[in-house]
């Protein structure tokens, strides 16, 4: 029964952490599906945006989930700007590796987390908000209950606010006509072109929007984690593993893929042990990129095709 | 004249250390002929055969362990561990290449990036035999002065510069170069990519290996943050060669000059230690920008620039 | 030489190429016709192994090569151009047939002088140390005849070599062509100029969308009622 308890808290844990996850895989996927690159900056972003929370929260006592009212547009505009002056010009130099793009945000993210370190200093921090502490049991509702369960009430509005975002991002992209756009693009842009659609205005708008998403899960993220310069860094090897495994630009499948791994992470951490989550990350990784080359996305198309 | 310059630089080299010069510029001299190498061995796996990885910190360190476990688990010379980590970087190369070779472009470069991060968790894990992150220190180096250390490298570097030479110049030079320009095209010349893509992989990985356990006798302390470190080695083995010049013989020596010689620049200037990510990342987006084939490949680019052309 | 058999190849239900048969004999030009979409490239992807046949075998000279890898097809004999041109882009026209005839060469000197006897051969010898991304289009199509040759095929696959070209370069590759042949290699080629197929087919396969609906001589080709329909009608 015990091993039951463990089990059913694990698995909630890892739902929750992952449907945070699924947020930071959405931003990447989306700039990956139309800008056909991969963001390495993306983790950093989303420090950036864990900043202004966090200064939101200290000098004006804003609360971090209304901060994201605040940093996902500072960082819409932060992605367009990086879009339009950085990333653009080496899509048109010619060198002899391709992936230079990659390499491009790399160098991006580095001098986002440096700066972070010069003006805020390595110092862990964090926003102690006054509910912090509360967490709900299982047996408070149901004190017959045969087992435990707890969930942190910080954890909960994270995740609820993650799956609210999600929505409307999926609203946005499906139904809006600039959303479409978007999805034109990233599917061909040669034919976007030819139907009229500004390419160059959709590839701007989706790395601001990919930037903006990693930046409200980054306000999402403030309350449960301590923020340091380096943290970029593991976000955004996160984002891409979730990419990966969720099929690259596959919307849906990000979001599969963030709460699989956030699942898969949380079960390591309890089964394994709590150093060993990462190696269990990157094991998921490569083994969705020899097993599953289209990631998860590649299943739900499969099945829809019945074959 | 551009015949005698091997020559001129290797005369350079050994008789330097008879100039009477201080044991700080031999360590920066040492750590430069190290990074060459290490950037000539990426070179030929990214450069020239187009697989580029982000992860030859997994190969660094994996030599560096390799001395180092001999040292302190077997209590065997770490020396041993430059020959040795022939054999174990080998080994484990060829089986992340069974992995990741079959990834192509962007892919690999993060399948190399998440298995450079694989061994560093696992080194970090695997205490019983790597000590964790406490690390491993050799209780005393082999030689106080600096100077074997040095000819020791220099050696290894010149003798990499010849093979990397020699391979460029045969058949896997060629093939290197066509799966890198077109795998399919390559692919249906006959060409085995697969095989030849492990091959590139093995001898980079082995050479970057070699010099890991170079580091582990040399500097006589490793942990896994410094050996399998993403920025510190991974992206600065990519820089070296892409402000070098990606693809050509002298990159990855112009490009480990500039970046060794920036590196204590920014050490030695107060205040400016912490912004050194800042500088390095953004010197990588101006190379990107503006000389996407690095210093050497735009070199008529650069003279153009400051109005050196001659005709 | 080659033999086809049965051979299809679906792509998530779809058939590109259903139950094709045919077999292509020894020092013949053998072409391929068909409207856009007929499975003609993918026929080709297939017997060059690019991809693995989903049902159906393909035999070269007797040894079944169906599912093996295009490099192995390429040892085997087999060498191939593709329709949208890949050369070795920042390589030297002469590097880039060095590179293919490696396959053969003993040594470098023997890739190289087999290099230069197949750029003479393809009239680019002139073209040799140009870089491949410079060459206009006509002599990209070129290169790549130059490219399989020095990997010195029994069978050559051309796929669309003379699309985009202008009269005078067609009639060199023609030229070419016709050579190739006389040197005793076996030709299968994909071409969309009517003219040109017609000129130097031995035999012609016609497909439509996927399937094999007729095979013949030019003559029987361009009496054939079906193929008439399907495939000439509209051009007249």
């Amino acid at each position: 029964m015990v091993q039951l308890e463990v089990f059913l808290q694990t698995l909630v844990s890892g739902l929750l952490l992952g449907g945070l996850y699924a947020l930071i895989g959405l931003g990447m996927t989306l700039i990956m599906g139309v800008m056909k690159i991969i963001n390495l900056a993306h983790g950093e972003l989303m420090m950036v945006a864990m900043y202004i929370a966090y200064w939101l929260f200290t000098l004006l006592g804003i609360d971090p989930y209304l901060a994201v009212f605040i940093a996902s547009p500072a960082l819409f505009i932060l992605g367009v700007l990086i879009q339009k002056y950085l990333i653009t010009p080496v899509i048109k130099v010619e060198s002899i590796l391709p992936e230079n793009q990659v390499i491009l945000t790399v160098g991006i993210g580095m001098v986002l987390a440096s700066l972070a370190t010069v003006f805020f200093k390595s110092d862990y921090r964090s926003t102690p908000v006054d509910y912090a502490s509360v967490t709900w049991y299982l047996t408070d509702y149901w004190a017959n209950s045969p087992i435990e369960l707890s969930i942190s009430l910080l954890w909960a509005v994270s995740f609820f606010f993650s799956i609210m975002i999600t929505i409307a991002m999926w609203f946005f992209l499906s139904r809006t006509d600039i959303g479409k756009s978007i999805r034109a693009t990233s599917q061909d842009s040669d034919a976007a072109i030819l139907m009229g659609i500004n390419v160059n205005r959709m590839r701007s708008l989706s790395f601001g929007l990919g930037a903006a998403i990693v930046a409200a899960a980054g306000c999402l993220f403030i309350p449960l984690y301590y923020l340091y310069p380096a943290l970029g860094g593991q976000f955004t090897l996160i984002a891409f593993v979730i990419t990966i495994l969720g099929g690259l630009g596959s919307n849906v499948g990000a979001i599969i893929g963030g709460l699989v791994l956030g699942v898969f992470e949380s079960m390591t951490s309890t089964y394994i042990g709590m150093g060993w989550a990462p190696v269990g990350r990157f094991s998921i990784f490569i083994a969705a990129l020899i097993f599953l080359p289209g990631g998860i996305a590649s299943l739900l198309h499969r099945r829809r095709f019945g074959k | 004249m551009k015949k005698y310059m091997p020559f001129i630089t290797l005369g350079f080299f050994l008789i330097f250390p008879m100039l009477g010069v201080s044991t700080y510029v031999m360590h920066i001299f040492i750590l430069l002929l190290m990074w060459t190498t290490i950037g000539m061995s990426w070179n030929l796996l990214s450069g020239y055969c187009g697989q580029v990885s982000f992860g030859h910190a997994a190969f660094f360190g994996i030599g560096a362990y390799t001395s180092g476990i001999l040292y302190s688990k077997l209590s065997m010379s770490p020396w041993l561990g430059l020959p040795l980590s022939v054999f174990t970087v080998g080994i484990l190369s060829f089986i992340i290449g069974l992995a990741v070779l079959r990834l192509r472009g962007p892919f690999f470069a993060l399948a190399t990036l998440a298995s450079g991060e694989v061994f560093r968790v696992t080194a970090e894990n695997m205490e019983w035999l790597t000590s964790g992150t406490l690390g491993i220190m050799l209780q005393q180096r082999l030689w106080v002065s600096k100077l074997p250390y040095y000819y020791i490298i220099l050696s290894i570097t010149v003798a990499v510069f010849l093979l990397m030479k020699y391979l460029l110049s045969t058949k896997l030079g060629y093939y290197f170069v066509a799966i890198r320009e077109d795998q399919d095209a390559a692919e249906s010349l006959g060409i085995n990519t697969t095989l030849y893509k492990t091959i590139a992989l093995i001898v980079s990985a082995v050479v970057t290996g070699i010099a890991g356990a170079f580091y582990m006798n040399y500097m006589g302390y490793i942990d896994p943050h410094i050996v399998f470190a993403l920025h510190d080695i991974s992206i600065i083995t990519i820089m070296i060669v892409m402000v070098g010049g990606v693809a050509t013989q002298w990159g990855p020596f112009i490009g480990a000059v500039i970046m060794v010689l920036l590196q204590e620049v920014v050490r030695s200037i107060p205040g400016l230690g912490a912004m050194h990510q800042a500088i390095f990342g953004g010197l990588l987006i101006f190379i990107i920008i503006f000389l996407p084939n690095g210093i050497v490949g735009d070199f008529k680019k650069i003279k153009r620039f400051f109005g050196l052309r001659s005709a | 030489m080659l033999e086809v058999k049965n051979v299809s190849k679906y792509f998530g239900g779809l058939a590109a190429v259903s139950d094709v048969s045919f077999s292509v004999k020894n020092n013949e030009i053998l072409g391929i016709i068909g409207p856009n979409g007929a499975g003609k490239t993918t026929l080709f992807n297939v017997i060059n192994g690019f991809y693995k046949p989903s049902k159906g075998e393909i035999f070269l000279n007797g040894v079944s090569i169906g599912g093996k890898k295009p490099y192995q097809i390429c040892q085997a004999g087999m060498a191939r151009t593709f329709q949208i041109v890949k050369p070795l882009r920042r390589l030297s026209v002469f590097d880039n047939v060095v590179a293919s005839a490696f396959l053969r060469a003993k040594s470098k000197q023997e890739a190289k002088q087999i290099a230069e006897e197949v750029l003479k051969f393809t009239e680019l010898y002139e073209d040799r140390d140009t870089l491949s991304k410079g060459l206009p289009l006509g002599k990209r199509k070129r290169l790549e005849i130059a490219r399989a040759l020095a990997t010195r095929p029994k069978l050559l696959l051309l796929d669309e070599s003379f699309a985009g070209l202008n009269p005078a370069e067609l009639d060199k590759s023609i030229e070419i062509i016709k050579k190739i042949k006389e040197n005793g290699i076996t030709i299968m080629i994909i071409e969309h100029h009517m003219k040109v197929i017609m000129s130097i087919s031995d035999r012609i396969v016609v497909l439509t969308y996927g399937q094999k609906i007729a095979e013949g001589t030019p003559e029987e080709i361009r009496n054939n009622p079906e193929v008439v329909e399907a495939y000439l009608g509209g051009e007249g």
